[in-house]
């Protein structure tokens, strides 16, 4: 009972986060990697996305904060930042990531910081979303169940 | 120089005018004048100036000088207005003086011719009064009488053309009268009375004149002409003029002449000479007193001017021009008019003095023409034509000023629509090249997708589909590829890569592409490259076969029977050959059928004019490369646009033949692009020979390569030393033959049949390893192919030379039965190519042990098959992209090693290794893709070439000759040109992965790709 309320919730936030592009096709395809020799493999991608992308963001901070400001760094760093979100096909922050290039090649300071912030809050949704994700399936693996395609 | 010429007329113009303006000054002064000339300088100074000022204006602003040539023009116009109006002045002018001057030396001349008359006739009359102070004074009594003078007068009067008549008068004074009135038999009369009324000349009668009333002293005439008898008795002194006269005349002692007055009787105007006729003694230099006193008589004469004057006039010539009037001027006030009319009414009238000796008296002639001046014609025609000619110059200078401005505004708008036309072009190109990559990758998906379809479960009329749908799809990447390419080129951004490459290879290659379609049209293909080749040139190998195949599959298209022959020389031993070669047969082609003379196709080339020029010793090798076909050929009339893009010989072609008539026109850019020249002969019906040439450069790094038949070559080794056998009739095929099979380092002989042949294995003292006999041969007689393969047998030989039957077409091999009955031979499928000769070699002759050469066609992989067990290095610096790619990897089945560091994979892929291929990322910091795959790239040549040169052992390497790992470029960027920099990052086989997640499909786009890189699939 509660297992199929939990599933379909689940079901219905995945959609959700495709619907509002949160997400795309990528992250499919990335569930369709895993299998039983590498059960955890969308959590592990995704935590190695976590890890890398604060730090990058990070980075991107401090490089911003400085009094002259080495645009070719921060343009390295964006273009970590988009490829590794579009492996895992977290397409917002993808999308932010692009209009950061495009500024950071005009050498746009202020537009930079605003994208920045914008990247950071997709990046954080992103995350609380995706964190949510795996809660409702740990909930329904934890329940005994198995996660819906 | 119309600029600098018209400044020129404008200056010379304004001094004509300046002149015309001084000598009109001129009455002013000199000082007005040199000013008027220093004004004149300065103004030309300034023009002159300008005219610099606006010659050089003349390009830059247009407006300014068309402004500037309406005023020149302008200024031309009344300049030249005022020069003709002063011409016709003076041209008039000089004709009034003219005749002026004529005038006035006909005036002249009368007056002269006059003048002298006159004194003639008064000479004459002196020498009368001499003659009477002779003959009447000094006789006694008087030698002459009244008859006496009138006879003689008479008589002489020729001697005096001027005079009417002649009269002697004697002095009587009072004292005398009566006496010599008595003598003389009549009283003296006076004529005063007569002078107070004059009667008209018939009524005239001396008896009314009055006797003269008692004067001192009296002057009748005694003697007379005869015309003026009347005068007789008369006394001078009672006329008033005579009287006066006759006392100036004795004064005087000279001729004196009275006014003009009217003579009595004629009464016509006249003048009076008198004479006076002295004593005889009297001195020279009397006093006049003296000669009152000694003066006897006088002796007159009558001139009647008028009379006279017209008869001298008319003596004169042109007496109808002028009229003549002659005048007594001795009271300036009141002339008397002698001669002629006074209706003078014009200006022109020229007074020349006359002296008829009197002192007392003056004359003058006055004369005028008749007619008024002419119209002076010829100034008036002069000046108008010189004005009709400065019209038209001036107007030709206008349609050439108005024609230069609109040749002008045409070059402008021309050059306008040049640019236009020219950013139209690039545009275009540019359009071309943007709308075919973008086409290209969606179409990459497209194919990748579809390979995956195939393999998937499908059943015979789905798998149709599928093969069908990527058939087409791949003829689509191709066209799009080429017109690529074209745009490339147009645009200049083809640039040619500079790479060593085995030209035989590469032929090897482009034959393989090729064999099915030959096979299947039963067209023989063939490839020849001379030995004088390289092994390994430098240039550019894609290029180079992209040339090849455009020229071949054009051939194969229109070739129904017969053969297409590829043959490759070097320049340098094609010119030799020119010299050598005489007529050559046209049966003796490959397969027999007559070809277009390949000669003629390269008659153009200027490689071969200027062959003197090329330094033999240089780096660059020329190839001369020939694709000769027995086909339709071309049509004449459509020879000529066969290098134009999209021009195909006629519409119907592609339909029947497909294509885009692209292909000739890009090879034409490459073969230039290459520094060489294509050109062709085609004959319809028999076929076509296209020809072109390209400069490599010869790899000097392995010098070795120089000779072929040394070439270390792992398949082709176990051959070396063998002898071969090649039975067949036709000289460029068995050259042909021998060719590759002497590649596999076979020393090879030739016989033109088997009977020869046979003598040749039992005879010859060397071993004949293999007999390879055209299917020609053996399929025109059986029975002694048969034969011959018993009698090789036959022979006694350890082993019995293995027999190979070359067949153009597998289908008719199979069919004949005979070929299967015989157990000891093997077919070997034409076109003839190294690898796949040497493989059926091997089996024929048993020991292929040593690997498994593929035969070139390619088994249907499914990805799963491709990746399963294989060692994979996937390098990327971004950790989620590398555990996204090693998860997609591993679950096909791969084995994946990650790299997040180019130097990492440099170490990993340093030989030995065991990875069969590697997945790379471009964009990495420190070291990127590129510069990666060069270094690997780099330790794999050291590697290689150490191996070559027995440097190295083989054993060390895994048995691994030719160390070459693919390597997969991984980039997002799919615009960037990214797979030439791939390309020309000296890694051939490197091919663009367009997307940077390596899952489930972009990863088979990779594989897919592969398929177009058959180098690549032999390694993986």
């Amino acid at each position: 009972m509660d297992l199929v309320k939990l599933q379909r919730q689940l079901v219905d936030y995945r959609d959700s986060l495709y619907h509002e592009c949160f997400l795309d096709e990528q992250f499919t395809q990335l569930q369709e990697l895993q299998d039983e020799n590498n059960p955890d493999f969308v959590v592990e991608v995704v935590s190695l996305f976590f890890e890398d992308s604060e730090r990058l963001l990070n980075e991107l901070t401090k490089a911003l904060e400085q009094q002259s400001i080495d645009f070719k760094r921060v343009d390295a760093h964006v273009h970590q930042l988009k490829g590794s979100s579009s492996s895992i096909g977290a397409q917002r922050v993808q999308k932010s990531c692009i209009a950061f290039r495009n500024y950071c090649e005009e050498q746009n300071v202020e537009g930079c910081l605003t994208c920045l912030q914008l990247v950071r809050q997709e990046y954080y949704l992103v995350k609380s979303k995706l964190e949510a994700l795996f809660k409702l399936e740990q909930q329904i693996l934890s329940a005994g169940g198995s996660i819906p395609i | 120089m119309l600029c600098c010429w018209m400044a020129r007329m404008m200056c010379m113009n304004c001094l004509i005018s300046c002149q015309f303006k001084c000598t009109e000054a001129g009455l002013l002064g000199d000082s007005g004048c040199t000013k008027m000339l220093f004004k004149c300088w300065d103004k030309i100074s300034t023009y002159g100036f300008k005219l610099h000022h606006h010659y050089y204006q003349l390009i830059g602003s247009k407006r300014v000088s068309k402004s500037w040539w309406r005023k020149l023009l302008l200024s031309w116009l009344i300049g030249w207005t005022v020069v003709s109006f002063w011409i016709f002045c003076y041209m008039s002018s000089q004709a009034t003086e003219k005749r002026k001057e004529t005038l006035a030396s006909m005036c002249d001349e009368r007056a002269r011719m006059l003048q002298d008359q006159f004194n003639v006739s008064m000479n004459h009359i002196q020498a009368m009064s001499i003659l009477i102070s002779t003959f009447h004074h000094g006789k006694n009594p008087s030698a002459i009488d009244q008859t006496t003078f009138a006879r003689y007068t008479e008589r002489t009067s020729f001697e005096r053309p001027l005079t009417s008549g002649v009269a002697y008068a004697v002095r009587v004074l009072h004292s005398e009268r009566e006496q010599f009135e008595k003598h003389q038999g009549w009283t003296i009369k006076r004529m005063d009375t007569l002078e107070q009324n004059p009667v008209h000349k018939d009524d005239y009668n001396p008896d009314l004149w009055e006797p003269s009333p008692i004067q001192e002293e009296y002057v009748p005439v005694i003697f007379a002409q005869d015309i003026i008898s009347h005068v007789i008795s008369i006394d001078l002194l009672s006329g008033k003029e005579d009287r006066e006269n006759v006392l100036r005349a004795r004064k005087s002692g000279k001729g004196v002449l009275t006014a003009p007055f009217r003579l009595l009787k004629t009464n016509r105007l006249g003048v009076i000479l008198t004479f006076a006729v002295y004593k005889r003694g009297l001195p020279l230099n009397a006093t006049p007193n003296e000669r009152i006193q000694a003066t006897d008589g006088y002796l007159g004469g009558v001139f009647d001017v008028e009379s006279l004057v017209e008869k001298l006039l008319q003596q004169l010539s042109s007496k109808q021009t002028i009229l003549v009037n002659v005048l007594d001027t001795t009271n300036q006030s009141h002339p008397i008019s002698m001669y002629g009319s006074n209706a003078s009414d014009d200006g022109l009238e020229l007074v020349s003095h006359l002296n008829f000796g009197d002192p007392f008296r003056k004359y003058e002639m006055r004369c005028r023409f008749k007619q008024k001046p002419p119209w002076p014609w010829l100034a008036i025609t002069t000046s108008i034509g010189i004005l009709v000619i400065a019209l038209l110059v001036g107007h030709i200078f206008h349609a050439t000023v108005n024609r230069i401005a609109k040749v002008e505004d045409d070059c402008h708008k021309m050059m306008e629509l040049k640019k236009q036309a020219e950013a139209a072009d690039v545009a275009k190109s540019q359009f071309l090249a943007t709308v075919s990559h973008e086409i290209r990758t969606p179409m990459n998906g497209v194919l990748g997708m579809l390979h995956m379809l195939m393999d998937t479960d499908l059943d015979v009329t789905q798998l149709d589909y599928v093969r069908t749908a990527q058939a087409s799809g791949k003829a689509l990447v191709a066209l799009i590829n080429e017109v690529l390419d074209r745009a490339k080129i147009e645009s200049g951004k083809l640039e040619l890569e500079e790479v060593q490459f085995d030209l035989r290879a590469v032929l090897d290659d482009v034959l393989s592409l090729f064999s099915g379609k030959s096979q299947d049209k039963g067209v023989e293909l063939a490839v020849y490259i001379s030995d004088r080749v390289p092994e390994m040139l430098i240039g550019d190998p894609g290029r180079f076969r992209q040339i090849i195949t455009n020229l071949m599959g054009n051939s194969i298209k229109f070739t129904e029977k017969g053969h297409v022959h590829v043959t490759v020389h070097l320049v340098e031993e094609v010119i030799d050959m020119i010299e050598v070669e005489t007529e050559s047969s046209p049966k003796n082609t490959l397969s027999g059928f007559p070809v277009a003379d390949r000669r003629q196709s390269w008659k153009g080339f200027r490689s071969f004019s200027q062959e003197g020029s090329i330094h033999p010793f240089s780096d660059s090798i020329r190839l001369i490369v020939s694709v000769e076909d027995t086909g339709e050929g071309i049509p004449i009339e459509a020879q000529s646009r066969v290098f134009t893009p999209f021009m195909q010989v006629d519409p119907s072609i592609s339909r029947t033949h497909g294509g885009t008539g692209i292909g000739l026109s890009i090879s034409k850019c490459l073969v230039n692009l290459m520094k060489g020249e294509i050109g062709f002969v085609s004959i319809p019906k028999i076929g076509s020979t296209f020809t072109f040439t390209a400069v490599f450069s010869s790899s000097s790094s392995s010098s070795k390569s120089q000779q072929i038949n040394n070439q270390a070559n792992s398949v082709c080794s176990e051959f070396r030393g063998m002898r071969a056998l090649v039975v067949d009739p036709r000289p460029v095929r068995a050259k042909v033959s021998r060719y590759h099979i002497q590649r596999l380092g076979i020393h090879v002989e030739v016989v033109s049949n088997w009977r020869q042949g046979l003598s040749v294995i039992s005879q010859g003292s060397n071993v004949i390893h293999m007999v390879l006999m055209e299917q020609e041969i053996w399929d025109r007689d059986l029975n002694s192919s048969s034969l011959f393969i018993d009698n090789l047998e036959k022979i006694d030989h350890s082993t019995p030379p293995k027999v190979f039957l070359l067949s153009n077409s597998i289908s008719s091999s199979g069919v004949n039965p005979s070929t299967s009955g015989v157990c000891n031979l093997t077919v070997i499928p034409k076109p003839l190519r190294t690898s796949m000769l040497a493989a059926s070699l091997q089996r024929a002759m048993g020991d292929g042990n040593k690997g498994n050469p593929r035969n070139g066609e390619l088994p249907s992989l499914s990805l799963r098959n491709l990746l399963l067990g294989r060692k994979i290095l996937i390098v990327d610096d971004n950790n989620v992209n590398l555990k996204v790619a090693a998860g997609a990897l591993k679950k096909y089945g791969a084995d994946v090693v990650s790299a997040s560091r180019g130097m990492e994979a440099i170490e990993l892929l340093t030989p030995p290794h065991q990875f069969d291929a590697c997945f790379m990322d471009i964009q990495m910091p420190e070291m990127d893709g590129f510069e990666a795959t060069r270094r690997i790239r780099d330790s794999e040549q050291n590697i290689n070439n150490r191996i070559h040169f027995g440097e190295s052992s083989v054993e060390t390497y895994n048995n691994v000759f030719n160390w070459h790992v693919p390597i997969l470029a991984m980039t997002a960027d799919v615009i960037q040109a990214t797979h030439e920099e791939c390309l020309r990052s000296d890694s051939v086989d490197m091919p663009m992965a367009s997307i940077r997640s390596p899952l489930l499909w972009h990863a088979l786009r990779h594989f897919n790709k592969l398929h177009f890189f058959p180098r690549v699939n032999i390694f993986l």
